[in-house]
């Protein structure tokens, strides 16, 4: 089974990355872009487990060294 | 008595032979320590976390190098009270194995800065600071992408009140806030600083501001400051 954990900037953490790229988009012609966050995808092929179980061991594994919670939000999907 | 120091080396620390130069120039007895080891050198007074890429910053700065199994024994010797420096790369690491509150992100204008920068010294009770006036203003050079400080306002309300803010830069090249340059740990015995003492050590380093925190450790042995953890 494969988990696609997605981190991001917590609200109102400054993503001076995507402020960067709202820029550049804007200088592109895409002023409408109101607001720009940067984050990464980190996808786990897993072995196969119980949905329950599998989903305990990702937020442990985004909690211990995936996500900086301090700063950052993770969200974790299966397929 | 010398000042007996462990340098942690990671794979793409750069950093760790300055630190260990720096700290020999001030009579220290320094063991470079591997990062796969799972024990210090027994008898340390210092640990020192230096600077450089480990791990070639994967992840998040200092992430991979946070949970490498020598900073599990880096912990409990902070634990026991024992003193820890870490510098640039080794703050980054510290603040991710949360032995110091909050974590360093992207400069705010994006550049990776690498020049002298002036600080002021904002608290000296510290072995790491004990040396310099308060309020002092010194330069040491910064070399650094990510040193833009953050941490909750709790947080930063707590470092301020407990005097626990070690340096500020005097202009803010990176976006920190409240210009937060390096913090003390609760016990006063863990220093995480972007800027790099152990480069201004030497009048051909272009300053000697640096000494003030090896000096200081190295004064702060033999008195109640520093004891063997």
């Amino acid at each position: 089974m494969r988990a696609r954990v997605h981190v991001t900037l917590k609200n109102g953490v400054l993503d001076p990355q995507g402020e960067a790229v709202r820029h550049a988009l804007g200088a592109l012609g895409f002023g409408d872009v109101e607001n720009v966050r940067i984050g990464k995808v980190i996808e786990l092929d897993l072995a196969d487990l119980e949905a329950d179980e599998a989903e305990n061991r990702v937020t442990q594994m985004c909690e211990k060294l995936l996500a900086n919670t301090v700063i950052e939000d993770y969200r974790v999907e299966f397929e | 008595m010398t000042l007996y120091a462990g340098v942690i080396v990671f794979p793409g620390s750069n950093c760790d032979r300055d630190l260990a130069t720096a700290l020999r120039a001030f009579d220290a007895h320094v063991e470079m320590v591997w990062h796969k080891d799972t024990t210090l050198p027994t008898g340390l007074d210092l640990v020192a976390v230096p600077g450089g890429f480990s791990f070639g910053d994967y992840l998040r700065c200092g992430a991979i190098a946070a949970k490498s199994p020598i900073m599990r024994a880096v912990i409990e010797f902070a634990n026991a009270g024992g003193h820890v420096l870490g510098i640039c790369n080794g703050f980054q690491i510290l603040l991710e194995t949360g032995l110091l509150p909050g974590a360093l992100m992207r400069n705010a204008n994006l550049r990776f800065i690498c020049r002298q920068e002036e600080l002021v010294v904002s608290t000296t009770a510290s072995a790491f600071t004990r040396h310099y006036k308060p309020g002092q203003h010194i330069r040491l050079p910064i070399a650094h992408h990510d040193g833009n400080y953050i941490a909750e306002p709790e947080v930063l309300k707590t470092l301020n009140l407990e005097d626990r803010v070690a340096f500020r830069y005097a202009n803010a090249p990176n976006g920190a806030m409240d210009n937060i340059a390096g913090i003390l740990s609760a016990n006063r015995r863990v220093l995480g600083m972007m800027p790099h003492p152990e480069r201004a050590v030497d009048e051909w380093h272009g300053g000697v501001d640096g000494s003030g925190v090896f000096t200081g450790l190295a004064a702060a042995m033999g008195s109640e400051l520093l004891q063997r953890a």
